[in-house]
C-alpha cells in the first residue's frame, strides 16, 4: 500500500511540472511584450524593465522557465496589478471561501445524490425511479449560472427568504480565525453570525451541488443496480435479513466503492463551477476573484491562481485514489 | 457469393446499423433525436422561422413582456430585452450559434484527439506515454478552467471560446480512441493487413478506426452537450461571444440587470441551453446504450 501511495506522489511531480510549463508558456505565447501585460498599459519605463529583469524576460526561454520554478518554490506568485498585493497573499485569503463552498456543494450532492440513488436502484422501473432519473438527467444538462439567478429571482427577490449574495450579512460580526466562516463561528461560538454564514452559503452551494448530485445519483444507482443482482446479496436476503440491513449494510458497502471516484472528480467540477457561482453571488473566493482578474487582465493573478487550483486539483485527485486503494482491497497493487 | 438481386441478408449489413437500429425501441433516445432535430432545423431556418431581426434595436419596444403577459404582445411572443429586440428570434438565430460552436469545437477535439489516441495506441511505448502524459496533464485542470485561461489569454471572442473548448475535450477523444486501438491491435485482422504490407496510415484509418467508431460517435454527442454548456457559460462571463451575437450565455449575462424588472429576458435563454443540452443528453445516453454496452456507467 505505502509503495503505492509513494508511486502515485510520483506520478504527481510530472505532472504538476507540466501544469507550470503550461501556465508559464501561456503569458510568453499570448502576442504582446509579456511585462506590458503584467503590469498593465500605464506602467512606467522603470517599473517595466524592473519587472523584465526581475522575471528575466530578456534571458532565452528556458533560462526564464528555470526562474520562474525558483520563484515558485519560494511561493512567490507575483504581485496583482489592481491591488499591488502579494498575489501568494491574497490566495490565502480567499480559498478557505472557496473551499468552504465547494465542501458545502459536494456534501450536499452526496448526501441527496447517494439516497436518491439507492432509492432509485432499490425500486427499479417505479415511478420514483423514473422521476429521479430524469431529474438528473436535467441536472447535468443545467445551466448553472442560469439556475443561481433563478433561484436569486425566486429565493431573495421574490419571497425574500434567503440573502441576494455575499458571504456574511454586514453589521454582523463574526471573529475570522481560519477564513472558514462556517469554522470560525463555531470555534468563537458566535451562533448569530453561524445563522447567517449558513444562510448565505445555501443558494450558491445549492446551486454548485447540482451537476455534482446528478453525477453522484446515476452512479449510486447503477453501481447499486449491479452489486444488487450478485449472489451474495441473494444469499443475504435468504437468509432471511431484512430489506434495510441488506441495502444498507450489504451492498451499500461495495456499491460505493466506484462512487468515491466519482465524488473525487465532482470536485473538479465544483472547483470549475465555483468560478461561475462565485461570480453570480459575489462570494469571495478564488472563482470571483481569478473572474474579477480576467476581466482586468491582471496575468499575474490569472496565472497564479491556475496553479493553485490546478494543484489543488490533483492533489485531491491523488488523495482520491490513495483513499480507493484504501477502502477497496481488492487494489492492492 | 451474393446474387445480384436477392435481398441483401442481414450480415451483409453494417453492425453498426443494426445497433442503430436499437435507438428507436429507447423511447429517451428518440426524445433527444427530436429535441436535437428541432435545434438544427431551427439553426438551418433561422432566417425564415424568426418574426424579427435578431440585432434589430427598436426603442419603442425596450422590455416588452411576453405575449401571454399583461402589456404583453402577439408581435415578441416571448418579450424583448432591454434594447427592444425580439427574445424569440435572438433564441432561434442563438441555436445557429451555440450548435456551430459544439461543431467546431467538439470538430476539433475529435481530429485531434482521434489522432493522438490511434498514435498513442498504435505505436504504443515512449511516444504513448509522452502523448497520455500531456493529455494528463490537460486534465489536470479543473473543468472550464483551462477554458477560462486560454480565453483569458488569447482574448475573449467566440473563435477563440472554441478553440479554449476544443483543447480541453482533446483528451477524452484521444483516452477512449487510444483504448479502442489498443484493443483492436490484438486482433487478427490487424496482423493481417501488416502481413499484406499496408502502410501504418491505411492500417489505422482504413482498417482500425472504423471498428472504434462506437464509442467515439456516444463520446461526440455527449461533447455537444457538454460543449454547448461551455461555450455558454463563457459567453456568460463574457468571454465568448460578444455583442450583438445572439448568443443564449451572453444573453443571459445582459439581463443581470434587469432580474428585478424584467425577469422573462433571463428565463427564455437559460430554459433554451437546458433544452438543447438535454436533447444531446438523451441523445448520447441512448446512443450508449445502443452502441456500446461498456460504456454504461
Amino acid at each position: 500500500m505505502l509503495a503505492y501511495i509513494i508511486r502515485r506522489i510520483l506520478i504527481l511531480i510530472p505532472t504538476l511540472l507540466g501544469v507550470s510549463v503550461i501556465v508559464f508558456l501561456m503569458l510568453r505565447l499570448t502576442p504582446g511584450d509579456p511585462a506590458e501585460l503584467l503590469l498593465g498599459e500605464r506602467a512606467t519605463e522603470k517599473a517595466l524593465h524592473e519587472i523584465r529583469e526581475h522575471l528575466g524576460l530578456n534571458e532565452p526561454l528556458h533560462v526564464q522557465y528555470g526562474m520562474f520554478l525558483k520563484r515558485l518554490m519560494k511561493g512567490d506568485l507575483g504581485e496583482t496589478i489592481w491591488s499591488r498585493q502579494k498575489v501568494w497573499i491574497e490566495v490565502k485569503e480567499r480559498f478557505p471561501a472557496t473551499i468552504e463552498l465547494s465542501v458545502a456543494a459536494l456534501f450536499i450532492s452526496c448526501f441527496f445524490g447517494v439516497i436518491f440513488g439507492i432509492i432509485s436502484a432499490t425500486r427499479q422501473y417505479s415511478i420514483f425511479d423514473y422521476l429521479s432519473m430524469l431529474g438528473a438527467l436535467i441536472g447535468v444538462s443545467m445551466p448553472i449560472f442560469w439556475l443561481g439567478l433563478v433561484f436569486m429571482l425566486i429565493f431573495s427577490v421574490n419571497l425574500g427568504w434567503l440573502p441576494l449574495s455575499g458571504r456574511l450579512s454586514i453589521g454582523v460580526d463574526l471573529e475570522v480565525i481560519t477564513n472558514f466562516y462556517i469554522l470560525d463561528a463555531v470555534l468563537t461560538k458566535n451562533w448569530v453570525a453561524l445563522k447567517d454564514v449558513l444562510w448565505h452559503i445555501i443558494m450558491p452551494a445549492v446551486t454548485l451541488s447540482t451537476i455534482p448530485m446528478a453525477i453522484v445519483a446515476r452512479m449510486t444507482r447503477s453501481s447499486m443496480l449491479e452489486v444488487l443482482r450478485q449472489d451474495y446479496i441473494k444469499t443475504a436476503k435468504a437468509k432471511g435479513l431484512s430489506q434495510f440491513i441488506v441495502t444498507f449494510k450489504h451492498a451499500l458497502r461495495n456499491a460505493l466503492i466506484p462512487v468515491v471516484t466519482t465524488i473525487g472528480l465532482q470536485f473538479g467540477v465544483a472547483l470549475g463551477g465555483a468560478i461561475l457561482t462565485e461570480t453570480i453571488f459575489a462570494w469571495p473566493g478564488v472563482g470571483k476573484w481569478m473572474f474579477d482578474a480576467v476581466m482586468r487582465r491582471d496575468y499575474m493573478v490569472i496565472q497564479g491562481g491556475t496553479l493553485v487550483i490546478a494543484a489543488v486539483f490533483v492533489v485531491i485527485n491523488l488523495m482520491v485514489d490513495v483513499l480507493y486503494a484504501v477502502i477497496n482491497p481488492r487494489i492492492s497493487v | 457469393m451474393k446474387k445480384g438481386n436477392s435481398k441483401k441478408s442481414p450480415e451483409d449489413r453494417h453492425p453498426l446499423l443494426d445497433q442503430l437500429g436499437q435507438l428507436w425501441r429507447n423511447k429517451t433516445s428518440v426524445v433527444g433525436l427530436i429535441v436535437v432535430a428541432g435545434f438544427v432545423l431551427a439553426a438551418i431556418f433561422a432566417p425564415s422561422l424568426s418574426p424579427h431581426d435578431p440585432v434589430e434595436i427598436s426603442l419603442y419596444d425596450q422590455l416588452k413582456p411576453p405575449a401571454w403577459k399583461d402589456g404583453g404582445s402577439d408581435k415578441n411572443i416571448l418579450g424583448t430585452d432591454d434594447l427592444g429586440r425580439d427574445i424569440f428570434s435572438r433564441i432561434i438565430y442563438g441555436a445557429r450559434v451555440s450548435l456551430t460552436v459544439a461543431v467546431v469545437s467538439v470538430g476539433l477535439a475529435f481530429v485531434l484527439g482521434t489522432l493522438l489516441g490511434s498514435i498513442s495506441g498504435y505505436y504504443k511505448g515512449a511516444l504513448d506515454s509522452v502523448i497520455m502524459r500531456i493529455m494528463d496533464i490537460i486534465l489536470a485542470f479543473p473543468y472550464l478552467l483551462l477554458a477560462i485561461v486560454v480565453v483569458a489569454f488569447l482574448g475573449p471572442s467566440l473563435q477563440n471560446a472554441m478553440i479554449a473548448i476544443g483543447i480541453t475535450y482533446v483528451p477524452r477523444f484521444a483516452r477512449i480512441v487510444r483504448g479502442s486501438v489498443l484493443e483492436e491491435c490484438e486482433k487478427d485482422y490487424v496482423m493481417a493487413a501488416k502481413a499484406v504490407g499496408a502502410s501504418d496510415r491505411r492500417i489505422i484509418f482504413i482498417a482500425i478506426l472504423p471498428n472504434c467508431l462506437g464509442p467515439l460517435i456516444v463520446l461526440t454527442t455527449l461533447s455537444f452537450a457538454s460543449a454547448i454548456l461551455d461555450a455558454a457559460a463563457l459567453s456568460f462571463l463574457g468571454l465568448g461571444a460578444q455583442p450583438p451575437t445572439p448568443e443564449w450565455g451572453a444573453m443571459i449575462a445582459s439581463s443581470r440587470s434587469l432580474i428585478l424588472r424584467a425577469s422573462w429576458v433571463m428565463t427564455f435563454p437559460g430554459i433554451a441551453i437546458l433544452f438543447a443540452v438535454l436533447g444531446f443528453n438523451l441523445l448520447g445516453d441512448g446512443l450508449r446504450d445502443a452502441l456500446d454496452p461498456r460504456l454504461r456507467d
